[in-house]
């Protein structure tokens, strides 16, 4: 059982969260980091700052010209990761960004420096799996897993090629549009998540728009994971060097509502 | 897909979009399902025969086409006082300033929107640096009468502000973008996030010949409308083929559309000039010159970036050059050799513009200047009966105004 599929396997939905790398500096990224495990997510994803981050909304637009204008390299990022993994062996990582930067050095270089640094999977934005030479043979060469979108626009005739070559979850993007935009209607979140658990042996985490406990545990009580993201990074934004304490509150929150949202119902209907 | 010989370079791009190594379709998953029925309506819309003939009559009666094919005397001898005894190239421009809206621009523009109402889509979003493609797309929406939406980079609007105001005048919504360097690459960016959040109404006019297929496609096919009716032009003046083409590259459009209805021509050699900025050891915006292959805006072509692939700024004097990046089928044409590229500075391309407005009193825009530039010279080291044929792809009253404050004038 690799790290990943360990942490969809505790018999309860799993928190995914998202912060940008080397927001604000390459320095505090390691303190936010652990916050995010001791407020108790199960996987944590990691940003790769990119200088056009095309389908990020203003939240994490910033926190990559932050990453960036602190001099953020992917260097750093690796260096991050690979620290993440010496203190925490059960974490799963999960690098998330763009195409130009994962592939620039070439793939095969990028898929080898993720599993030195021992990083479980990559979600790569802009990569569909129409264009998955570039990067998908490299990484599966390399024992790290290609976690692919689902969205909205994602028709049946579409998914099993999102599926095929892709392990680890499924990311299901709920809105058609960028991060930090308002959470899909939960109806629609259901049917969608049903309809991909139809056609899906990987399990399905849901996010965009997520922000708040109620929500996150109205998601998990039909998904097997729940991804919040530009909630964490507003509060880096508004603490910088100190948002690790307001870091960990917040996922403690979440991961309380996400951990115990089905206990919940199920003491309501008993 | 083109019905030329196996061996011909117009058969590109292949099924999946890529010329050789470039192209293809790197956006994100929620807008790949839209890119795919674009390429199906267009592939249908390529056999229509309904499609072509409203596309000709629009540019015909809407447009002013064809534009003309211009010898131009005064230009040719002033080039030739350099040149050694017989040398000195005649030079002819391809007048497409003298489209509606000034620029080739409104050729695209029409195939795009006769597209997007193919598909029933309602709303219209683009993005612009100069104000040229954003002009040219708020004037077709305003013809067909649907809601405009224009990206531009704020820099861009301080420093554009007539063409804001057309924009605005022919009913556009103009949103300025703060993001980044605020310039060209900044608007695509944010016109690309705005198509995600509404692909289900939302049509986006990609004003070059670049961006995810089928776009490079289709931008060039429509812009090569320039090239076919030149090489018509100048069998019939002239009896022969032109010895050189020369054109300004930005994205490419321009320059692919004429460039391409020749490329199965081996007599012809073609020359696309990108913009040199301040010189190309310093601020530039000259992608093949100074740049490597790399990924963004949904195509893998030659980008102006760091070690790390993050994406650098580019600079020009004319905003229509300023972006990181060229089409990825000019990408392919420079690797395969079949075209050759160069750079003209800012101050060439300021020359370039005076040369043409002192010797043959034309106008011309900041962008096709960057070609003057290079005809300026290239032309003295060919012989006299050499025809060189230049793309003359917009006029220069947008640009008056810096070239006065380039020049110390005030206005
Ligand atoms: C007159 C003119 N020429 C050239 C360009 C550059 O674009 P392209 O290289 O696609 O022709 C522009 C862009 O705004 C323009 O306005």
């Amino acid at each position: 059982m690799t790290r990943l599929s360990a942490a969809f396997a505790k018999g309860r939905p799993a928190l995914v969260t998202f912060v940008t790398g080397g927001d604000p500096t390459p320095a505090d990224t390691a303190a936010i980091l652990d916050a995010l495990v001791e407020g108790g997510a199960d996987v944590i994803e990691l940003g790769m700052p990119f200088t056009d981050p095309m389908a990020d909304g203003p939240a994490i637009q910033l926190a990559n010209l932050r990453a960036l204008g602190a001099g953020t390299k992917t260097a750093d990022i690796l260096a991050i990761a690979a620290a993440f993994r010496a203190r925490h062996p059960e974490v799963p990582l999960v690098l998330m960004g763009y195409a130009n930067p994962m592939t620039i050095r070439g793939a095969d270089w990028f898929a080898a420096e993720c599993a030195k640094a021992g990083v479980d999977g990559v979600i790569c934005v802009d990569i569909p799996p129409e264009e998955d030479a570039e990067l998908g043979p490299a990484l599966r060469a390399a024992g790290v897993s290609l976690i692919r979108l689902a969205t909205p626009t994602t028709d049946a005739a579409r998914l099993p090629a999102v599926l095929e070559g892709s392990s680890g979850f499924l990311y299901y993007v709920s809105v058609a549009g960028i991060t930090g935009m308002q959470q899909a209607a939960q109806a629609s979140i259901e049917e969608a998540v049903a309809r991909l658990k139809a056609s899906s042996t990987i399990p399905v985490a849901v996010g965009f728009g997520v922000r708040t406990p109620d929500q996150a545990a109205a998601i998990a009580r039909v998904a097997d994971g729940v991804v919040v993201g530009s909630a964490l990074v507003d509060l880096v934004a508004k603490h910088g060097q100190a948002a690790a304490g307001p870091v960990r509150e917040l996922t403690a929150a979440l991961s309380q509502a996400v951990h115990q949202s089905r206990q919940t119902l199920q003491e309501q209907t008993a | 897909m083109n019905d030329h010989a196996p061996n011909s370079f117009r058969n590109q791009p292949d099924e999946r979009g890529h010329f050789g190594p470039f192209g293809g379709r790197y956006v994100a998953e929620t807008l790949m399902p839209l890119i795919l029925d674009l390429e199906r309506e267009y592939t249908a819309a390529k056999a229509d025969p309904a499609f072509k003939a409203e596309f000709d009559d629009l540019l015909e009666h809407y447009v002013g086409r064809p534009s003309p094919l211009y010898f131009a005397p005064r230009l040719t001898e002033e080039l030739r006082k350099s040149a050694p005894a017989g040398n000195g190239a005649q030079i002819w421009f391809k007048r497409d300033e003298l489209n509606h809206t000034g620029a080739h621009k409104i050729n695209n523009c029409i195939g795009q929107i006769l597209l997007a109402i193919r598909m029933g889509k309602t709303r219209i979003i683009a993005e612009t640096g100069a104000g040229q493609h954003g002009v040219a797309t708020a004037t077709v929406c305003a013809r067909f009468g649907l809601p405009c939406v224009v990206y531009m980079g704020a820099t861009d609007v301080a420093r554009q502000a007539p063409n804001v105001f057309r924009m605005k005048l022919l009913g556009a919504e103009v949103v300025p973008v703060t993001a980044g360097a605020a310039t060209l690459k900044d608007a695509m960016n944010e016109a690309l996030r705005d198509w995600v959040a509404n692909v289900h109404d939302t049509f986006y006019i990609i004003g070059t010949a670049a961006g995810p297929h089928p776009y490079p496609e289709l931008v060039r096919d429509f812009q090569s409308v320039i090239g076919r009716e030149a090489r018509a032009q100048m069998l019939a003046r002239t009896g022969r083929l032109p010895d050189l083409l020369v054109a300004a590259i930005g994205g490419g459009s321009n320059a692919i559309g004429l460039f391409h209805p020749f490329l199965d021509d081996p007599s012809v050699k073609m020359l696309g000039v990108e913009a040199a900025g301040h010189g190309l050891d310093k601020e530039h915006a000259a992608s093949l010159a100074g740049g490597r292959p790399g990924i963004l805006h949904g195509n893998k072509t030659y980008l102006l970036q760091d070690e790390d692939g993050q994406i650098t700024e580019g600079h020009s004097i004319s905003a229509g050059l300023d972006y990181p990046g060229i089409g990825p089928e000019h990408a392919w044409l420079k690797e395969i050799g079949r075209v050759d590229y160069t750079s003209a500075t800012d101050q060439e391309a300021l020359e370039g513009f005076q040369l043409l407005c002192r010797t043959e009193g034309i106008i011309p825009a900041l962008e096709p200047s960057h070609a003057i530039a290079a005809v300026a010279k290239v032309a003295p080291t060919l012989p006299e009966d050499a025809i060189i044929l230049v793309n003359l792809c917009g006029r220069g009253d947008k640009d008056i105004f810096s070239v006065a404050e380039h020049l110390g004038v005030k206005l």
